[in-house]
């Protein structure tokens, strides 16, 4: 998940999405399975902390962190230790996993740990929190930097001692000589002038870090450290921000996109006593004391607009456009759209191949993240402050600065923990909103969106259409395959499958919505046309999903999960003994270095029209686990979102408006929704730990339209997939052998 | 039209003078600076807003506040006695049952409304309860054992 701020639009390719190197271990004889089911005056280093951190987070824009371990880390000598990172708390565990990479180097406890996130002002600049991209890269920054840290501090003990590193020991932030039984504390240490000096150097890319074997505080389940902030209501995310002095701001919206405003009246709204009313190029907008009455002003305003629209493409016509749109030519074997339907009709030259292609269709999504879209902006001697849910401070500060030109050094973004955001936040609408109301009212403006905002102006998980086409040779084996993505992007468009000459890629269209990120990216779309038509394939073979998968893939990772989905499912049984209307499916896929397979259970009920997930069996591995309970989390709410994605969630639109932009009529995963979840989480504690908070996600969909197959014998291929056409009584029968 | 409106909020007594129309959701977290109360869709349909009016469950944002004139409010602010944490705020903590946290007040507040209702409840009354909660982290299934747990049962 990334996109910069001003390049929405564009979704790929994206940095972190070229090829994973193929981590791929040789057997798994270390693996572990954790099957679940269940006050002086220091202030030594940065006494300027704001200075050091900027000076940290100068030109290191795409999460490589500081240079210097001051920018990262200061100790207090009252025995705080701060610690600083440009990461954001999502809900994906990102404090706590920071907060115990921090400790374990520092060999403290994590409640030592004071980690302060997302504040440009303060923090390095650790590049956009998306893509997974925390674990595998942000993780191993802090260690290396709390390993620095520990080093001097062992240094400057060992030189007042006159004894060699090797022969103190460190434990709970105490530096300990056994010897001659001398001791002395982070805290003292940090009182050393000389630390700040050797703060300021740069930290070695080459600094051992503690081996997996060794962990004390990585590995464990530390629960989130402000969990007592949220359960008790303390906690203000971006929408809960209050400042002195502050008003309600509102931003009037056109009647559907591409509207142009003609003309508008703002008299009515500015006589309403104690509102701002603001018209500052294309922003139209209001304050007020209360948000009532910014509505209220809102609704005024919103009488008088007239406005010129444009003919928009709706939800009905969006295949068709997407393939009509698409760009750049596709390579061999497919001249253009219209082509795939020929070749599926043509009969294999001589008998021996079977060939055949069908086209997915991957429906426009909104996050919904429960924390709708939230700014609140506040000017003080031509600086900017604003607090703000994103997932890119330092990519919203530049934005700001742009729009409002300013230099980048008068724009602070402060993101406080955000409630949730799935991809979707890599952008800072609100913010820039808010900071316009705030400038022209001469006070603090809190611009928060509505649902109805939320689900129309935010960013959308693109839709798309991805061709497919595989040929079978007269043993049935994959030698060609093709997947090209028209307009929802490239993650994991190429197979992990041996599959002979293989085309895989993404083209670009045009999209008639503003799209975006989403959790995992084109990874649910791609592993969904995928892992279905793998089953097409194999239907076609006359073999065993499982089977004709395991034939095709030599990837040991990815083996290992499909292989033990299988097992833990009884896949063998269930495919010998279904029953009507029951269906049982699998898939597997493996992205941004994580590995995942499902299995799922459905009934079709063709009395209520509805298809039922019964259950879900997931293996899911991501390398050396650092926090069981934190990771199991984030497998459980994938695989409970993919089943929004796979069943229900779809975004409908005409003349340029969204026709279901609230939570009634756009149906996302509620409690009665959630199948009973089986998971199992590999750990390799000999691997590199890859990040968890998407792949989980995306061997939902196509399991559970394998399944849907497999009960009533109908291919859907559409995501969602559409419970209508699985009730269709099929004369061809089940799908298994 | 401005109005006069006596509540007791987390046994405090208020008075806001406000149009009585105004969503009580607004008063909580504009006029009174409760923000544990959330936002997060404004039709019933989320749950984010939960309160307890009286003792039972409520959604803020569809309460106008002049219904709540005279009525005992509790907010996810006032579950917790003396820095002494309620027992299904405890349960929330013990299940690790919050990703983001954005429901969390929410499902807090549900939860003691159920138990009020139900104070054993089974498994199906739990999730016809919780249904018109969202967490769109997708959490259920800690916050389930939460439910659960904090009503007694065991495991
Ligand atoms: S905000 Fe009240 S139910 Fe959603
Ligand atoms: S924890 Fe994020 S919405 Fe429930």
């Amino acid at each position: 998940m990334d996109t910069d701020f001003q390049f929405l639009e564009r979704i790929e390719p994206e940095p972190w999405e070229g090829a994973q190197a193929d981590q791929d271990g040789s057997g798994l004889s270390r693996r572990e399975f954790a099957g679940i089911l269940g006050a002086g005056l220091l202030l030594t280093v940065a006494g300027d902390v704001a200075l050091a951190q900027r000076r940290g987070g100068r030109g290191f824009g795409r999460g490589g962190g500081p240079s210097n371990i001051a920018a990262r880390i200061h100790f207090g000598s009252d025995g705080t230790i701060t610690v600083m990172t440009g990461k954001i708390e999502l809900g994906q565990g990102a404090r706590t996993e920071l907060t115990q990479a921090a400790a374990e180097e520092l060999r403290v406890a994590a409640e030592q740990i004071h980690l302060i996130m997302a504040d440009t002002a303060l923090v390095p600049n650790d590049g956009l929190t998306a893509g997974s991209g925390t674990t595998p890269r942000t993780v191993p920054a802090i260690r290396r930097a709390a390993a620095a840290a520990r080093k001097v501090l062992i240094g400057l003990a060992c030189k007042g001692w006159q004894v060699e590193p090797d022969t103190v020991s460190v434990k709970d932030g105490v530096v300990t000589h056994k010897p001659t039984n001398r001791r002395v504390t982070y805290a003292q240490l940090a009182q050393n002038s000389e630390l700040a000096k050797q703060f300021a150097q740069t930290i070695p890319s080459e600094i051992a870090l503690t081996p997996v074997s060794q962990w004390k505080v990585m590995g464990t389940s530390l629960p989130r450290p402000n969990r007592r902030e949220i359960v008790t209501g303390a906690h203000r995310y971006a929408f809960d921000i209050v400042r002195p002095g502050m008003f309600y701001g509102k931003v009037l919206r056109p009647p559907s996109y591409g509207a142009t405003l003609k003309a508008i009246d703002l008299a009515p709204a500015k006589a309403i006593p104690g509102v701002v009313v603001v018209h500052e190029g294309a922003l139209v907008g209001c304050a007020a004391p209360t948000s009532w009455l910014a509505q209220q002003a809102m609704s005024a305003l919103a009488k008088t607009a007239t406005w010129e629209t444009v003919p928009q493409i709706s939800s009905k016509q969006l295949y068709r456009h997407l393939k009509e749109h698409a760009r750049s030519h596709r390579g061999p074997g497919r001249g253009s759209a219209a082509v795939a339907d020929t070749v599926a009709a043509s009969a294999p030259p001589d008998g021996a191949e079977t060939v055949l292609a069908h086209d997915y269709e991957i429906a426009y999504l909104q996050h919904a993240p429960m924390e709708p879209r939230a700014g609140v902006a506040e000017w003080k001697d031509g600086s900017l402050t604003v607090w703000a849910c994103t997932a890119n401070p330092f990519g919203v500060r530049g934005a700001l600065a742009g729009a409002l030109e300013l230099p980048a050094d008068r724009v602070r973004v402060i993101v406080p923990d955000v409630g949730g955001a799935f991809g979707g936040k890599h952008t800072g609408e609100a913010a820039l909103e808010a900071a316009r109301l705030a400038r022209a009212a001469g006070r603090p403006v809190a611009v928060r969106w509505t649902r109805q905002e939320e689900f129309t102006w935010a960013y959308f998980r693109p839709a798309g259409v991805i061709e497919m086409r595989g040929v079978l040779d007269a043993q049935r084996f994959l030698t060609s395959w093709q997947q090209i993505n028209i307009n929802s992007g490239g993650s994991a468009v190429d197979t992990p499958y041996e599959v002979g000459q293989k085309t895989c890629r993404s083209i670009k269209s045009a999209s008639p919505l503003r799209q975006g990120s989403y959790r995992a990216l084109a990874a649910t779309a791609n592993n969904f046309a995928r892992e279905s038509f793998m089953d097409e394939l194999a239907h076609a073979a006359g073999a065993d999903p499982l089977a004709f998968r395991l034939v095709h893939l030599k990837n040991a990772r990815l083996r290992a999960v499909l292989e033990m989905a299988a097992e833990k499912f009884h896949w063998q049984e269930h495919c010998k003994n279904s029953s009507a209307n029951i269906g049982y499916g699998l898939a597997c896929g493996t992205e941004k270095g994580s590995y995942v397979a499902a299995c799922a259970e459905v009934a079709v009920d063709r009395d209520e029209g509805k298809i039922h997930v019964r259950r879900i069996c997931q293996v899911f591995e991501c390398g050396a686990i650092q926090n069981l309970a934190n990771l199991l989390s984030q497998v459980q709410g994938c695989i409970t979102m993919g089943l929004g994605g796979a069943l229900s969630e779809e975004i409908l639109f005409a003349d340029g408006a969204i026709l279901n932009a609230s939570f009634n009529h756009y149906h996302v995963p509620r409690f009665k929704d959630v199948p009973e979840l089986e998971i199992h989480l590999l750990n390799r504690p000999d691997l590199a730990s890859a990040g968890a908070g998407e792949t989980p996600i995306i061997a939902v969909a196509p399991a559970v339209a394998n399944a849907v197959f497999h009960a009533s014998g109908v291919r859907i291929r559409s995501m969602p997939i559409r419970a209508a056409a699985a009730m269709i009584p099929s004369p061809s029968g089940r799908g298994l052998g | 039209m401005n109005q006069t409106i006596r509540l007791t909020v987390n046994g405090e007594r208020k008075i806001v003078t406000t149009d009585g129309d105004r969503p009580l959701l607004d008063v909580l977290r504009e006029d009174l600076n409760l923000t544990g109360t959330k936002y997060g869709c404004g039709e019933g349909r989320c749950g984010a807003c939960t309160v307890l009016i009286d003792g039972k469950r409520a959604h803020a944002c569809l309460t106008p506040v002049a219904a709540a004139e005279g009525k005992a409010i509790t907010t996810i602010e006032g579950l917790a006695k003396d820095g002494t944490l309620h027992p299904v705020q405890e349960a929330f903590l013990a299940e690790e049952a919050l990703q983001c946290g954005y429901c969390t007040p929410g499902m807090i507040l549900a939860t003691v409304a159920l138990l009020d209702v139900h104070p054993h409840p089974t498994d199906q009354q739990i999730l016809e309860w919780m249904d018109g909660n969202l967490c769109r982290c997708n959490g259920y299934t800690q916050i389930l054992r939460a439910v659960r747990r904090a009503a007694g049962w065991h495991g």
